[in-house]
C-alpha cells in the first residue's frame, strides 16, 4: 500500500540523498579535491537536458505522433559532432573572459552592452518560466496518481486541490531552498557550482535507471518483447500508424525541422549553457560527453514507443492521459517499488531541470537585469557601500525565490492549458532566438550591437506572435478568431498561416519566420555600419579566440591610467574585501611581486581586476564598475585597427620565431650527423694506421732481416748476397711507393698537388700505361685486348696523373685475375659528350655490397688483418680524386666471381668549351 | 588545455555530415514502410541502428585521436 507519508518520506529521503551528495561535492571542492572533474560525470550532468518532458512526456509524444519523437533526441547527437569546434570555442571564450551566462555571453560579445544582456534575459525568462511550470506540473502530478494507488486518477480530473494543500506548491518551495542553498553559497569569480553538478548528474543516472528499469518491466514481463508488443501493434491500424512518419513533405519538413530546432537547444537552452559552459571544470572533458551524452540519449529513448504501445494496448479506451503511462503501467500490474521508482525517476528528471534553469537564470537576473539598474540608481548610493557581495547573493537568492514563485503562478493559472502542455517546444523555439548572435558573434567579426538587437527583438517578437499567443488562444486566454481569422481579421496575419504560409506544422512554420527575421536583421542591421571600438576588440577577442591566450591581446585596447588602491577596494565590493584581497595577491605572485602594494596598476591589471568583477556581476556592470575608478583614454577606430595590424604583425613574427627555431633543429641535426661522419673518419684514420703500419713493418722486418745475415755473417756467397740485396732494395722500393701515396693522398686531399693540365691524347696515355705494366701481364700469362676507338678528341688532364689511373686499375686487374686463364680488357670510347675507358677483368670480382667501399679510403676489400693486404688501399681513392678533379666519374661495375669493370670518364666539351670562350672574349 | 586536433574536428563533422544524411529526406524515406525486420518495425530499427552507428564512429573518433 502506497500511502501519502511513504510517498512523501521517500520523496524527502531521496532529496536528503541529493543534498548529501551536493554537501560533499562542494566540500571536496573546497578541499581541492573535486569529485566532478571526470568526462563521465561531466556528459552525465549534461543529460540534465533529459527533463519531465522527456520522462513523462516522450511516451505521450509517440502516444500521438509516433516515431516523430525521436528527432528531438537526434538533434542534440548530431551537434555532438560539431562540439569539437563550436561548444570548444564557446567555452576557451568563457573562461577567459569569466562569462557566467548566456546573456553575459551574448552581452560581451556585443561591446558588454546591458541592452543587450537585458533582453536576452527576458527572452529566457519568458521562454523558461512556463518550462519550469511544467516540471512542478508534472512533479505534482506523479504525485497525485501515485497517491491513488491502487485506482488510477487522472489529476486533470481529480479536483482542484486548494492552495495549501497543493503538492506543487511545497515541491517548489523545497526546490527553491535547495537551488538557494547550494547555488548561492558564495560568490565565486567562476559561478561554479561543484555539489550542485554531482547532484545533477546522480539525478541523471537515476532517472536512466528508473526509465529503463520500467521499459523492461513493460517489454518483457507484460509483454513478450520487443516482437511481441509491435506485432500486436501491426494489428491495430492506429498503432499501426505510430511505426511510421506520414509519407508527406510536411511531415519530413517537420521531422527536420524538430531536429534542427533541437540542435540549437542543446547547445543555447540556459540550462545546457551552464552545465556545459560554465560548470566545465576543464574542457578535455568535451571530448568523452561528445559520445557519451547521444549514448545516454539513445539509451532513455530505446523502450519509448515499446512503453508508448504497451499503454496504448492496456489501457484502450483512452480513461488514461498517455502522459502517465511510464507511471500507470507499472500501478495497473501492482507493481508498487516499480511505481515508486519511477516516481523518483521523474523527480529527479524535474528537479534536475528545475534546480539548473534556476541558477542559470538567476544569474542572468541579477548581473544583466537588476544590478545595471541598482548600480545607475544613484541615490541609493550604492558607490558608498564598503561590501556590496551580500547584496549580490541576496539579489540571486531572491531571483531563483521568484523565478520558482513565478513557474508556480503559471502552473496554477494555466492547469491544463495548452500554453502549459505544448510549452515543451515552444521553448525550444524562445531559446533558438539566441543562436544568429551567438554562433554569428564567434565566426563572423561583422556583427554589431545594433544588429544583434534587432535580430533578437525581432524574432522574439515573431515566436511571441506565432508561437506564445496562439497558444493562449488555444488556453481560451485570447479569442480563437486570433488564430483561424487572423488579426484584426486580417486572413495574411493568421499566427500560424503567416503571410499565407500553410502546410506546415506550428513549430517549423514558427521557426521559419522567426529565424528569417532574426538572422535578416542581424545580418542587415550588422552591415549598416562599421564596427565600433568596442565591437572590433571584442569581436577579435571571441573570433579569434583559439589564437590568443588569455590577456595579451586583451589589455592592448586600454590605454589609462589607474590606481591599485581604487581598483582593490571596488572588486573587494563585490567579491568581499577578503576574496579580493587574495585574488590581487595570486596576480601579484604571479608577477613576482611580493606585495600588492608594490603592483603597477597597468593595462594588465585592470583587465585582470574587470575579469574578476565580470565573473561576479557580469561584463558589462563590470566594464561601468571599472571604468568609474580608472583614467581611460579612449582608443579611434584607427587605433584600434593599428593594434590589430601589429597583433597580426606579431602573429607572423612569431612563426618567424617558430620557423628559426625550425631550422636551428635541422642544423642541429645536420651537425649531428656530420660528427658522426668524423668519427667514423677518426675511426678509419686509425684502421688506416694499423694497415699502414704493418704495410711498413712487413718490408721492413725483411730488409732488416737480410741485411742482418749480410752483416754477421761474412762467408755468404755472392750469389746469395746477390739475392739478398735484390730483395733489400725491392722492398725499399715498395716502402718508397707507399709513403709516396701517402702524400700523393694527403697532398690532394689538402688541394696542394701540382697539376699540370694540357691537351693529351687518351690512346696515347692507354698506350704507354700498357707498355709499363706488359711485364705484369707476361709474368702471369694474362690475355690482354685493346678496342681503342680511333675518333675519340683530346682531353684536358694531367697527363703523368692519368697515366696514374690506369696504372692503378690495370695493376688491379692483373692483381684479380688468376694466372693463365686471366683476360684483361681495355676499351676507350667517345660516350654523350665524354670519352670514356674500360679495363674489365675475369677475375673474383667485388661483391655488391662492397663497391661502394672500394672508393673510400684506406679501406680493402677483405679482412686486412688476416690476408695480406693487396695494396695500400690508396689507389682507387687518389684515381677517384683524380678523375673528379677534372671533371669526370669513376665508377665499378662487378658481381662476384664474374670479374669487374672499372670505368672512367673525362669531359670532352672542357677543351671545346674553352675554345668557345676564347672566341668570345676575342 | 586541450589541444584542438584538426583532424578529428574534421572526422567529427564528417560523421555529423553523415548523420544529417541517414537522419534526413529523402534517406528516412526509404525505411518509412510498413514492415518488419527481424520483428521490429523498419523505420525503428533503422533509425536506432543509425543512431547507434553515428555514436560509435565518434567514439572511435575520440577515443583514438592523437594528442
Amino acid at each position: 500500500m502506497l500511502q501519502s507519508w511513504v510517498i512523501a518520506s521517500v520523496s524527502f529521503a531521496y532529496l536528503g540523498v541529493l543534498f548529501a551528495i551536493a554537501y560533499y561535492g562542494d566540500k571536496r571542492a573546497d578541499a581541492g579535491r573535486s569529485i566532478i572533474a571526470n568526462p563521465t560525470i561531466y556528459a552525465l550532468s549534461l543529460a540534465v537536458y533529459c527533463t519531465t518532458w522527456t520522462f513523462y512526456g516522450s511516451v505521450g509524444r509517440a502516444a500521438s505522433t509516433g516515431i516523430g519523437f525521436l528527432p528531438i533526441y537526434l538533434g542534440p547527437t548530431l551537434m555532438a559532432g560539431l562540439w569539437w569546434f563550436v561548444m570548444l570555442k564557446i567555452i576557451r571564450i568563457s573562461k577567459a573572459n569569466r562569462i557566467t551566462s548566456i546573456a553575459d555571453f551574448v552581452s560581451s560579445r556585443y561591446g558588454k552592452s546591458h541592452l543587450l544582456g537585458g533582453l536576452v534575459t527576458i527572452i529566457a525568462v519568458i521562454g523558461i518560466v512556463p518550462y519550469i511550470s511544467l516540471q512542478l506540473k508534472a512533479v505534482s502530478n506523479s504525485f497525485t496518481i501515485l497517491l491513488h494507488y491502487p485506482d488510477i486518477v487522472m489529476p486533470a480530473r481529480a479536483a482542484a486541490q486548494p492552495l495549501l494543500q497543493d503538492s506543487a506548491l511545497y515541491i517548489a518551495l523545497i526546490l527553491a531552498a535547495f537551488t538557494i542553498l547550494f547555488g548561492t553559497r558564495h560568490l565565486d569569480a567562476t559561478e561554479r557550482h561543484e555539489g550542485m553538478v554531482a547532484a545533477i548528474a546522480f539525478e541523471s543516472l537515476v532517472k536512466l535507471l528508473a526509465f529503463v528499469a520500467v521499459g523492461i518491466f513493460v517489454t518483457f514481463f507484460l509483454y513478450d518483447g520487443f516482437d511481441d508488443i509491435f506485432d500486436r501493434a501491426e494489428l491495430v491500424p492506429r498503432l499501426k500508424a505510430l511505426m511510421t512518419v506520414d509519407d508527406t513533405g510536411a511531415s519530413y519538413g517537420s521531422w527536420w525541422s524538430l531536429t534542427f530546432l533541437s540542435m540549437l537547444s542543446i547547445m543555447f537552452l540556459p540550462r545546457q549553457f551552464q552545465i556545459s559552459v560554465v560548470e566545465n571544470v576543464n574542457e578535455r572533458h568535451l571530448a568523452r560527453a561528445i559520445w557519451l551524452f547521444p549514448l545516454y540519449l539513445l539509451l532513455i529513448n530505446i523502450f519509448v514507443l515499446p512503453i508508448a504501445v504497451g499503454g496504448l494496448l492496456h489501457f484502450p479506451d483512452g480513461s488514461v492521459d498517455a502522459d502517465t503511462f511510464v507511471l500507470t503501467l507499472p500501478m495497473a500490474e501492482q507493481q508498487e517499488a516499480l511505481a515508486l521508482l519511477v516516481y523518483i525517476g521523474g523527480l529527479s528528471a524535474g528537479t534536475g531541470m528545475v534546480i539548473v534553469e534556476t541558477i542559470a537564470l538567476s544569474t542572468m537576473v541579477c548581473n544583466d537585469l537588476v544590478m545595471p539598474v541598482l548600480l545607475r540608481w544613484k541615490s541609493l548610493r550604492l558607490h558608498e557601500e564598503q561590501d556590496l557581495s551580500w547584496l549580490l547573493l541576496s539579489i540571486r537568492r531572491w531571483a531563483i525565490a521568484a523565478i520558482l514563485l513565478l513557474g508556480y503562478i503559471y502552473f496554477r493559472a494555466a492547469g491544463e492549458a495548452y500554453a502549459l502542455v505544448g510549452i515543451g517546444l515552444i521553448s525550444f523555439a524562445a531559446v533558438a532566438q539566441f543562436a544568429p548572435s551567438i554562433v554569428g558573434g564567434i565566426y563572423w567579426k561583422g556583427g554589431t550591437r545594433q544588429g544583434a538587437i534587432a535580430g533578437l527583438v525581432a524574432g522574439f517578437a515573431v515566436w511571441v506572435y506565432t508561437l506564445l499567443l496562439p497558444s493562449f488562444a488555444k488556453s481560451g486566454w485570447l479569442s480563437l478568431s486570433f488564430i483561424s481569422e487572423g488579426l484584426f481579421g486580417i486572413g495574411l496575419l493568421k499566427p500560424q498561416q503567416l503571410f499565407g504560409l500553410s502546410g506546415l506544422g506550428e513549430i517549423p512554420h514558427s521557426l521559419f519566420w522567426s529565424m528569417l527575421a532574426n538572422i535578416g536583421c542581424y545580418v542587415a542591421v550588422s552591415l549598416r555600419r562599421r564596427p565600433d571600438v568596442v565591437e572590433t576588440s571584442q569581436a577579435t577577442l571571441f573570433v579569434d579566440a583559439f589564437r590568443h591566450t588569455e590577456g595579451d591581446q586583451r589589455s592592448r585596447f586600454w590605454r589609462g591610467s589607474a590606481q591599485v588602491q581604487d581598483l582593490l577596494p571596488l572588486i573587494g565590493r563585490f567579491l568581499g574585501p577578503e576574496r579580493a584581497r587574495d585574488a590581487f595577491l595570486i596576480y601579484a605572485r604571479r608577477r613576482g611581486v611580493a606585495s600588492i602594494d608594490q603592483l603597477e596598476a597597468n593595462a594588465d591589471l585592470v583587465h585582470y581586476a574587470e575579469t574578476l568583477l565580470a565573473g561576479a556581476i557580469g561584463g558589462a556592470s563590470a566594464r561601468v564598475m571599472v571604468a568609474s575608478v580608472v583614467k581611460e583614454e579612449p582608443l579611434g577606430i584607427d587605433e584600434v585597427m593599428n593594434i590589430l595590424d601589429e597583433a597580426s604583425q606579431v602573429r607572423a613574427y612569431s612563426r618567424q620565431v617558430e620557423q628559426k627555431s625550425h631550422e636551428l633543429e635541422e642544423a642541429t641535426a645536420e651537425l649531428r650527423a656530420a660528427n658522426e661522419r668524423l668519427k667514423e673518419l677518426d675511426r678509419m684514420k686509425d684502421d688506416f694506421m694499423s694497415t699502414v703500419t704493418h704495410e711498413l713493418r712487413t718490408p721492413l722486418t725483411s730488409i732488416r732481416a737480410f741485411s742482418e745475415i749480410l752483416l754477421e755473417d761474412p762467408k755468404t756467397n755472392l750469389e746469395n748476397r746477390r739475392k739478398f740485396l735484390a730483395i733489400i732494395v725491392k722492398e725499399t722500393e715498395r716502402l718508397t711507393r707507399l709513403i709516396n701515396q701517402v702524400l700523393d693522398m694527403a697532398k690532394i686531399e689538402s688541394g696542394n698537388a701540382e697539376w699540370h693540365t694540357a691537351d693529351i691524347d687518351l690512346r696515347e696515355v692507354i698506350e704507354e700505361s700498357l707498355a709499363a705494366t706488359s711485364s705484369l701481364f707476361a709474368d702471369k700469362r694474362i690475355g690482354l685486348e685493346k678496342r681503342l676507338a680511333g675518333d675519340v678528341p683530346s682531353v684536358r688532364a694531367d697527363r703523368d696523373r692519368l697515366i696514374q689511373v690506369m696504372l692503378n686499375l690495370l695493376a688491379n686487374a692483373v692483381k684479380f685475375c688468376e694466372e693463365d686463364r686471366g683476360r684483361v680488357t681495355v676499351r676507350l670510347f667517345a660516350e654523350g659528350g665524354a670519352a670514356r675507358v674500360d679495363v674489365e677483368d675475369n677475375g673474383a670480382g667485388i661483391a655488391e655490397a662492397d663497391q661502394p667501399t672500394v672508393f673510400e679510403k684506406f679501406r680493402q676489400v677483405g679482412d686486412t688483418m688476416t690476408a695480406k693486404p693487396q695494396g695500400t688501399g690508396l689507389g682507387l681513392p687518389i684515381s677517384r680524386q683524380i678523375v673528379e678533379h677534372f671533371g669526370g666519374r669513376l665508377w665499378v661495375k662487378s658481381s662476384l666471381g664474374k670479374g669487374a669493370t672499372f670505368s672512367f670518364t673525362l669531359p670532352l666539351d672542357a677543351g671545346e668549351a674553352r675554345q668557345e670562350e676564347r672566341r668570345q672574349n676575342d | 588545455m586541450m589541444k584542438r586536433s584538426i583532424l578529428t574536428g574534421q572526422r567529427l563533422v564528417a560523421v555529423f555530415l553523415f548523420g544529417c544524411v541517414l537522419f534526413n529526406y529523402p534517406v528516412i524515406a526509404l525505411f518509412n514502410k510498413t514492415g518488419e525486420l527481424l520483428d521490429i518495425p523498419l523505420l525503428y530499427l533503422f533509425l536506432f541502428g543509425a543512431w547507434g552507428l553515428l555514436i560509435g564512429l565518434m567514439a572511435w573518433v575520440i577515443e583514438h585521436r592523437q594528442e
